[in-house]
């Protein structure tokens, strides 16, 4: 275990390092970030001025080398229009997405498996076909087009629940929190269910198809000699099987919902990460794009990591390899 | 004494894209209380599906569509699922062919061993446990209480088919259909296996139906033996009876092709050609195209199932004679 454990944060840091090489660099052939922040009557003087004060006047590897220095000292740069430590201000946005992220997760969920199994138990059912229709909607239909009309429907002519915000907060350990209060959870369900959407789809796909293949082994059919009802048959025997690819791939699709919330995030003016990231990428505000970035690497290897944990408490012939490596 | 199991002109179709294909058709078979009976033939020659029929585990697109089945004097065909269930388990059981994938490799034995039991029995978490220990013990896998908390994947293939076997035997069932268990495993671990089964099959009066394409197994195990082909009872009758003197082509070239000692150096008898697809079965008898034996007659209409004295049947017009010359 231990050994895997080390191996793993090779990789990991591997990662990292790759990463940040490339979004760095990738990120200095981007316009000019002196042109958004100097005063648009400034001379060049003044516009040498800022390039100098922030370090932009350097030859590309000088700043690499500095970024790279910084970063193992745990310092990824001030943002150039907050003028804060660009880690602080990504990390002040971060409990509302992952907020948002732990909501979409648990409803993709909740309307993922039921219904994925429902469609592999009777797949040529209306309703087995009816589900599988409506994945594909869920796969297809864009996710900004369903928040706005989510809020078309539910806050503009309904007006069940609002269009955008985060609501109220109250403060847990220190991090505001909105889905402890009611009117946090009102803002809550149309952007958790619009990022839901498309997990739901993929949920359903994987659940169906774990069902349909795991009804027809040798331990279904011996669960049912041995007089088991249908239903422990299937909330036992069937569901845990079919979780391990489940968990496997909406670990990963976590990640991508902590990290590329930005279009829900945007659509319904949600003060998460995402938003933070499109403000910047349009302010040329490099710190915080790279910082973000390399959150986002970093959130990508610990869920990885933390699905490998998953997946081996729940698949018996994981648990027992791992021991012996 | 009333026969445990009887079945009567059992049909079971299954539904594919060419039309309704017969996988048994008429199948008779007669077990009583404590008897062994071996189930012998080929792939698809429908012993694997008269064994789920028993069972009521007949899945779409397959259907029962003629004969009775009647266990313990009681009507199985179109019996509700919710009553068939209360027999499953407790008063038949069944075991099936590959031990790998029997048991569910995400479930410890003690999860799967225990609602075996809570599914007939109001009993407590503890005193089921207690007795799937006492059923481990019983089928021969040291210190049971350890290996219950073990998963399936941790025992050894003929390990698993003990484990089934316990399960299967949990509730003292009055009939076990018994799939080819042990085809999948090693000749040692296969003749224990049959052994520890007779045995206790022996102890509780446990009627046996061994489904097999093995004859060796048959020949050591059953009392009765019964012969299928192409979805038929192709002949049926004591084992000792069948075997030394079969009357059907088929059956003697079942046994001719069993390597034997007191052949040596003769090349092994084989039947040629290939089992009929179903969809497809030739008029009449359905062996005639393999058949040495058969004639114009044979291939007009399919034989009836022709008795004899000593409890055999068979479905041929040209037998065999106990000395192997044409009647």
């Amino acid at each position: 275990m231990l050994v895997y454990f080390i191996r793993r944060l090779g990789q990991a840091a591997l990662v990292v390092a790759v990463m940040g090489a490339i979004v760095f660099v990738s990120i200095y052939m981007v316009g000019n970030p002196v042109d958004v922040l100097a005063n648009p009557n400034a001379d060049a003087k003044e516009m040498a001025e800022i390039a100098g004060r922030l370090g932009l006047d350097k030859p590309l590897h000088e700043q690499f080398a500095l970024f790279v220095w910084n970063a193992l000292h745990g310092d990824l740069g001030r943002s150039f229009v907050f003028n804060e430590p660009a880690l602080k201000l990504i990390i002040q946005r971060m409990p509302a997405t992952l907020e948002l992220a732990f909501a979409a997760l648990i409803v993709s969920v909740l309307i993922g498996i039921p219904l994925g199994m429902l469609a592999g138990l009777w797949p040529h059912s209306v309703w087995g076909r009816g589900i599988m229709t409506g994945s594909i909607l869920g796969f297809s239909l864009p996710n900004f087009w369903i928040g706005l009309m989510l809020i078309l429907l539910f806050a503009v002519q309904l007006r069940w629940l609002p269009s955008g915000g985060r609501g109220e907060t109250v403060t847990v350990l220190g991090v505001p929190v909105s889905f402890l209060t009611v009117d946090g959870l009102r803002h809550l369900v149309l952007p958790a269910f619009t990022l839901a959407l498309y997990k739901a789809a993929l949920v359903i796909r994987l659940a169906r198809a774990g069902t349909r293949e795991a009804m027809l082994q040798d331990y279904v059919r011996f669960a049912r000699a041995k007089g088991l009802s249908p239903s422990r048959i299937i909330l036992v025997h069937v569901l845990k099987n079919i979780m391990i690819p489940i968990t496997t791939v909406l670990g990963l699709e976590f990640g991508g919902m902590i990290a590329f919330a930005v279009v829900t995030e945007t659509v319904f003016a949600y003060p998460g990460m995402g938003k933070l990231l499109i403000d910047s990428i349009g302010r040329l505000d490099r710190p915080i794009i790279v910082a973000y970035l390399m959150m986002v690497v970093v959130v990508f290897v610990v869920i990885n990591f933390v699905v490998d944990l998953i997946y081996a408490a729940l698949d018996p012939r994981v648990r027992l390899s791992e021991q012996g490596s | 004494m009333s026969p445990v199991l009887e079945v009567r002109d059992l049909a079971v179709s299954f539904g594919t894209r060419e039309g309704a294909v017969r996988a048994v058709d008429g199948v008779s078979l007669t077990v009583k209380r404590g008897e062994v009976l071996g189930l012998v033939g080929e792939s698809g020659s429908g012993k694997s599906v008269t064994g789920l029929s028993i069972m009521g585990l007949i899945d779409a697109p397959g259907r029962i569509t003629a004969g009775s089945i009647k266990f313990e004097g009681r009507e199985l065909v179109g019996l509700p699922e919710k009553e068939l269930r209360t027999l499953r388990g407790r008063r038949i059981a069944m075991i099936f062919q590959d031990p790998m994938t029997t048991l569910n490799p995400v479930l410890r034995v003690d999860t799967q061993m225990i609602e075996a039991i809570r599914a007939h029995e109001a009993v407590s978490e503890k005193a089921a446990r207690d007795r799937a220990a006492r059923a481990l013990a019983r089928v021969g896998i040291p210190s049971p209480e350890e290996r219950l908390q073990s998963y399936p994947h941790q025992f050894s293939g003929g390990m698993r088919q003990r484990v089934a076997i316990a399960i299967a035997l949990l509730h003292g069932p009055a009939l076990l259909v018994a799939d080819e268990p042990t085809t999948a495993l090693d000749v040692t671990i296969q003749a224990q296996i049959l052994a520890e089964v007779q045995q206790l099959c022996a102890e509780t009066g446990t009627a046996l139906v061994w489904v097999t394409h093995d004859l060796a197994v048959v020949a050591g195990l059953a009392d009765r033996i019964a012969v299928m082909y192409a979805g038929r009872i192709v002949e049926d009758g004591p084992v000792d009876g069948v075997l030394d003197s079969p009357r059907h082509p088929y059956t003697a070239g079942l046994i001719g092709s069993v390597p034997s000692r007191n052949r040596r150096g003769s090349p092994l008898a084989q039947i040629p050609g290939m089992t009929p697809s179903l969809a497809n079965l030739p008029p009449g008898c359905a062996f005639a195209p393999r058949c040495p034996r058969a004639d114009a007659a044979c291939r007009i209409e399919a034989p009836p199932l022709l008795a004899e004295t000593g409890g055999r049947a068979f479905r041929c017009i040209h037998p065999l004679t106990a000395e192997g010359v044409a009647a």
